[in-house]
């Protein structure tokens, strides 16, 4: 089960602004 | 990490995950790696709606460990957002779930501090230093906490 991450950060700070849900951020250099 | 269900269940019910690639996301990442002096991969940032920093995770970490520490950042931002009992079942949840990880020790210190922000009744802040005399004694926390016992 993977985790749906967002890749638009813009998006998903303005989402998390109206969610008033907490966002994680991973910087990652894992394989895709 | 990221493959366990335990932390895929937590993750998914208490944020909205969003990643920056280093390689494929790279003009992202020099502007977010930037703001938030992100410097080496992974690191994982807990951040509120404002996008405010409360917790971050860098270097990677068994599932386990994992797990705890976004447990904990969790509980931070509850703290940070003075939703006191919240915090404390938080911090508390990530000393009886996982006992035996390097967050525990910080998660008592924070569940005692939480009740006494709530009342201002420095018994917490005592048990807490009480506790540290039997457990964690080895840790940075427990000589934070060696004050209130």
């Amino acid at each position: 089960m993977p985790i749906n991450f967002r890749h638009d950060v813009d998006q998903a700070l303005k989402d998390a602004k109206t969610q008033h849900k907490p966002l994680l951020l991973d910087f990652s250099a894992a394989p895709m | 990490m990221w493959p366990d269900d335990r932390v895929v269940r937590f993750v998914e019910e208490n944020f909205l995950p969003a990643r920056v690639h280093v390689k494929e996301d790279a003009e992202l990442f020099q502007r977010y790696g930037e703001r938030y002096k992100a410097a080496w991969t992974p690191t994982i940032l807990l951040l509120d709606a404002d996008g405010v920093e409360h917790h971050r995770i860098e270097g990677f970490l068994p599932a386990d460990d994992f797990l705890a520490q976004l447990m904990l950042g969790r509980a931070r931002l509850a703290f940070d957002q003075q939703q006191w009992a919240d915090a404390e079942r938080r911090f508390k949840e990530v000393v009886e779930r996982f006992p035996d990880s390097d967050a525990a020790a910080e998660a008592l210190y924070w569940a005692g501090v939480a009740p006494y922000k709530a009342t201002g009744d420095p018994a917490s802040l005592k048990a807490t230093g009480q506790a540290f005399k039997r457990r964690y004694r080895d840790t940075p926390w427990a000589k934070k906490a060696s004050v209130w016992a």
